[in-house]
């Protein structure tokens, strides 16, 4: 059975369809991830799943239970990070806890407690005003606080967005950890790499629709094939190189001051200038194939 | 009506002390200290100078049980007001806990029950400084925090309420001056409202914070058959609000 189940969901909001007509399955025990740009629908499917906002049409089951009717039992069974940290910031790292661990209805609040302190390893700032916490500690505990229940399901709303690098490295390393434990995971995320370094399969948003969804490698070897090629050149060389790119059939695109050629390796000899730089086709080169618009 | 579980309740009651244990000093000063400053003012201000005696009651007593009522309503009408425009705007509180297996109505019934629980404890205040002023201690008044109770969950709807439909904070000020700021005035506090034009002693009938003032002045000075009634008024009114409360956040929050 599929962790979550959406069919034909539709969700507006006054004359703005931010869900239009989603299909989504996610099988158990994998991370999928929900990549799109800001706009596409991602956060207002997370709200439809957590039964924050209810759908105008369409089917929605998660872990078995129909939503909305059934969105409670669902959300028991689901753990929730949020995209903006809405800790209690006066009270301790451990009071934060305790406190959905009570919401969650867990049994033994102290075990739950000591059990997720270690897996944000702040076991020794347990004491401490959530205040007081670097931004990579605050992440931490947010995810922390979402797994206190041990959920079957985690719905990850842009894990890392606005970090910098080394904690963005961290957190990888703990939705990387869930991973293993086999906790099925939703993320959505809007940076490319995440998604190809966490995900077993992403699906791909566009105003408000999955326009495609795969496994990255297979995503990319049908989208953009196997290697993408910038061309740094001036305007009228680029232009000769893009017409002649065109008439091949190949995928192109401007990116700033360069020309993008994907799938260059169809492309007749003699076509790629050599003093391009080649590189692995990657999601965004399928999204920009597929929608004509940029990710990041 | 679905089902509410005492779990989720306690829950969201659970995340309010948690915050509280950060706060309870300066709060709890401030209930003690201004009820005394207010004592001392008319005290010793209208009390020695224009009033000895209101209703055959000493006028710092008058106006020392009635000083309950304005406890309560400012430990309740305006945390549920403040409190929950930024706990869902600001702080996304509700947000988490709304992702958590906990429905609207038991969150706000949740918020209400612990500003009750509060306002109930923090009411008693200025009854307890005025038995430091003189106030003779009767059996009737272990009822008075129940009332205060009951009066503030009323309130912490109303505020909840408002909370949930207003756009923007700043509203508030609306709400401050056209309903509690009269409410508290027309209370009959500080002076006996059976002197005013008889409209506004009957709006003053319409004012939960007047039936508050009669429920603790008898307490303190003997019940009357009466004060039942008020009290049934209060219940109802609390429902009233609990259901308005639950309506309005369940509009603002739910898409």
């Amino acid at each position: 059975m599929a962790a979550i189940e959406l069919e034909g969901v539709v969700k507006t909001f006054g004359p703005i369809r931010a869900v239009d007509g989603l299909d989504l399955s996610v099988p158990a025990g994998i991370c999928l991830g929900l990549l799109g740009p800001n706009g596409a629908g991602k956060s207002t499917t997370m709200r439809l799943l957590t039964g924050q906002a209810i759908a105008d049409r369409g089917r929605l089951r998660v872990l078995g239970y129909e939503l909305p009717a059934r969105s409670k039992d669902a959300r028991a069974r689901m753990g929730v990070v949020p995209q903006l940290d809405n800790l209690d910031i006066d009270v301790t790292v451990e009071e934060n806890l305790a406190v959905f661990a009570r919401l969650y209805r867990v049994p033994d609040i102290a075990a739950a407690v000591d059990r997720a302190l270690a897996l944000a390893r702040l076991g020794d700032r347990r004491g401490d005003a959530v205040d007081e916490l670097s931004g990579g500690m605050r992440r931490r505990l947010l995810i922390a606080r979402g797994l206190v229940h041990r959920p079957r399901l985690v719905l990850l709303d842009e894990p890392t967005v606005g970090l910098d690098p080394q904690i963005r490295a961290e957190i990888w390393t703990l939705i990387e950890g869930l991973r293993a434990e086999g906790a099925t995971i939703l993320m959505s995320t809007h940076y490319i790499e995440e998604a190809e370094r966490l995900a077993d399969r992403v699906a791909l948003m566009a105003r408000g629709k999955v326009i495609a969804s795969g496994r990255p490698g297979e995503l990319i070897a049908e989208h953009a094939g196997r290697r993408t090629v910038e061309y740094y050149a001036p305007p009228q060389a680029r232009a000769a190189v893009r017409r002649a790119a065109e008439a091949a059939g190949l995928g192109v695109r401007s990116a700033g001051p360069a020309l993008v050629i994907v799938g260059s390796e169809r492309a007749p000899a003699g076509l790629v200038p050599e003093e391009a730089i080649t590189r692995p086709s990657s999601l965004e080169d399928v999204f920009v194939e597929l929608t004509g618009e940029e990710l990041e | 009506m679905r089902r509410i579980e005492p779990a989720a309740v306690l829950g969201v009651m659970s995340r309010e002390v948690a915050n509280f244990r950060t706060f309870w000093r300066s709060t709890t000063f401030s209930s003690l200290i201004e009820p005394m400053v207010y004592l001392l003012a008319f005290g010793l201000g209208l009390g020695t100078t224009l009033v000895t005696q209101v209703d055959g009651i000493d006028y710092v007593e008058f106006v020392g049980t009635g000083m309950v009522a304005t406890a309560v309503v400012f430990a309740s009408a305006l945390p549920a007001m403040f409190g929950t425009f930024v706990k869902h705007r600001f702080q996304r509180t509700y947000d988490a806990i709304l992702a958590a297996p906990v429905d609207v109505e038991e969150l706000v019934s949740g918020e209400m029950l612990w500003i009750g629980l509060r306002a109930g404890v923090f009411g008693t205040f200025p009854l307890l400084v005025t038995i430091g002023f003189g106030l003779e201690p009767v059996p009737g008044m272990l009822l008075v925090p129940f009332f205060a109770f009951v009066t503030a969950l009323a309130f912490a709807g109303f505020g909840i309420a408002v909370a949930g439909s207003v756009a923007k904070i700043d509203q508030f000020n609306y709400v401050t001056t056209l309903v509690i700021t009269p409410m508290f005035l027309l209370a009959g506090t500080f002076f006996p409202i059976d002197q005013l034009p008889e409209w506004a002693q009957v709006l003053s009938q319409l004012n939960p914070l007047h039936q508050l003032v009669v429920l603790v002045r008898d307490a303190c000075f003997g019940f009357e058959p009466t004060d039942l009634l008020r009290l049934a008024g209060l219940v109802a009114l609390v429902f009233a609000m609990w259901r308005l409360a639950v309506r309005q956040l369940t509009n603002r929050l739910i898409d």
